[in-house]
């Protein structure tokens, strides 16, 4: 990952890092116990304002640095599969969300 | 122009693989997303190192652009039709370089890379061949690219346009949620500016909204003034070039430009405003 893109991090997102001073939102999408390759996770705020997105990796995961509060998670997919969670996020804490659709 | 002139759907592009004046390009900050699998004939250009200066803090000049467009196979007179990942803001912004450097005929895959994907449409991992060409670009069309003296001189005057999150508008986050948070040495935004995030351009699948959703979007709900002069601005330009795409090209506004410095620049300038706080 650049240090300057916006883009989505190389590869899809890397096994789990320390929060640090982030607010971190992650976790992995999962059918029949496989991961999802192909699709989405989009992180929106009250009223379903857009904040962020990112294409799931090789282990279906994402991973999002947020601002703490609460958010929702939606995941997208192929096939117009499409699943959402409700998720908070805090400075220094990574909150794990696995999504199985 | 017209929206169908510089938009196309999937259809319309699928139906065209192998058309050898038609050159489909896959623009990414993530390369590895063109590798592991690319619309068949697509040719890739990687936004940092083929299209940034590799030295100073500024995009490719016209002799680097002629070459790397050369080295690609691409003419002056192919069709190229660029798509990425990211909603596109990638590809919105090489389509921006590719206006600015002159380039003729030139459009957007409409909701870029995940539509197709969602759309399970054929990927391939085939890297095709292309035939070097002599590409040779006009001079840089200024009227296109707001330099940070311009934006300074612009406040209060101008539209500006702060197409970020709210939250990084509001100086909460200095990166979208999915980076780690870094860059500008200050946070906020451009006193005067509007918040419109890109995001509010585009469907949930990447594709464009309607004309007359965007317009209301921009004139009705962020009340900007289209007889003004415009400039749009994010953190380091790919996402303002997804706007610009939309107000000049879509929308066709003439006095819409890009500043592509965008807030990494503007937040480490030293001595110039900065507000806080959510869009009024």
């Amino acid at each position: 990952m650049s240090a300057e893109g916006c883009g989505a991090p190389a590869g899809g997102v890397p096994a789990t890092a320390a929060a640090g001073d982030q607010a971190v939102v992650e976790g992995r999408v999962v059918r029949a116990g496989e991961p999802v390759t192909t699709g989405y996770a989009r992180l929106l705020g009250t009223g379903d304002e857009f904040v962020a997105e990112v294409p799931l990796g090789e282990d279906g995961g994402f991973r999002f640095f947020a601002a703490p509060g609460a958010w929702t998670l939606r995941v997208i997919a192929p096939g117009g599969v499409r699943a959402e969670r409700a998720v908070s996020a805090d400075y220094g804490k990574v909150t794990k969300v696995d999504v199985t659709v | 122009m017209s929206r169908s002139d510089v938009l196309v759907d999937a259809d319309w592009v699928e139906a065209r693989i192998g058309d050898p004046g038609v050159v489909i390009v896959e623009v990414d900050e993530d390369t590895s997303a063109y590798d592991k699998g690319h619309i068949p004939t697509a040719i890739k250009l990687d936004w940092k190192k083929d299209l940034q200066d590799p030295v100073r803090r500024d995009f490719v000049d016209k002799a680097g652009f002629e070459t790397l467009l050369s080295e690609r196979g691409i003419s002056n007179d192919d069709t190229v039709v660029l798509y990425g990942g990211n909603n596109n803001w990638f590809a919105a912004y090489a389509y921006w370089y590719f206006r600015l450097y002159g380039h003729r005929n030139v459009k957007l895959l409409d909701g870029g890379r995940k539509k197709w994907e969602l759309d399970a449409r054929e990927l391939t991992t085939d890297v095709p061949s292309r035939k070097p060409a002599s590409y040779t670009a006009t001079e840089q069309d200024s009227s296109l690219r707001s330099l940070r003296d311009e934006v300074v001189a612009s406040i209060g005057k101008k539209n500006l346009v702060d197409v970020r999150s709210p939250d990084e508008f509001a100086g909460r986050l200095l990166a979208p949620a999915h980076l780690p948070q870094e860059q500008a040495q200050r946070a906020g935004h451009i006193p005067t500016a509007r918040n419109v995030p890109w995001s509010k351009a585009a469907n949930e699948d990447g594709t464009f909204r309607s004309d007359q959703e965007l317009r209301e979007l921009y004139e009705k709900d962020a009340g900007l003034d289209f007889a003004k002069d415009t400039i749009a601005y994010c953190r380091i330009g790919e996402r303002s070039a997804h706007t610009w795409f939309v107000l000049h090209e879509l929308l066709e506004q003439p006095n819409v430009k890009n500043y592509d410095g965008s807030w990494t620049e503007y937040g480490s300038l030293v001595g110039v405003p900065i507000e806080l706080g959510d869009a009024r």
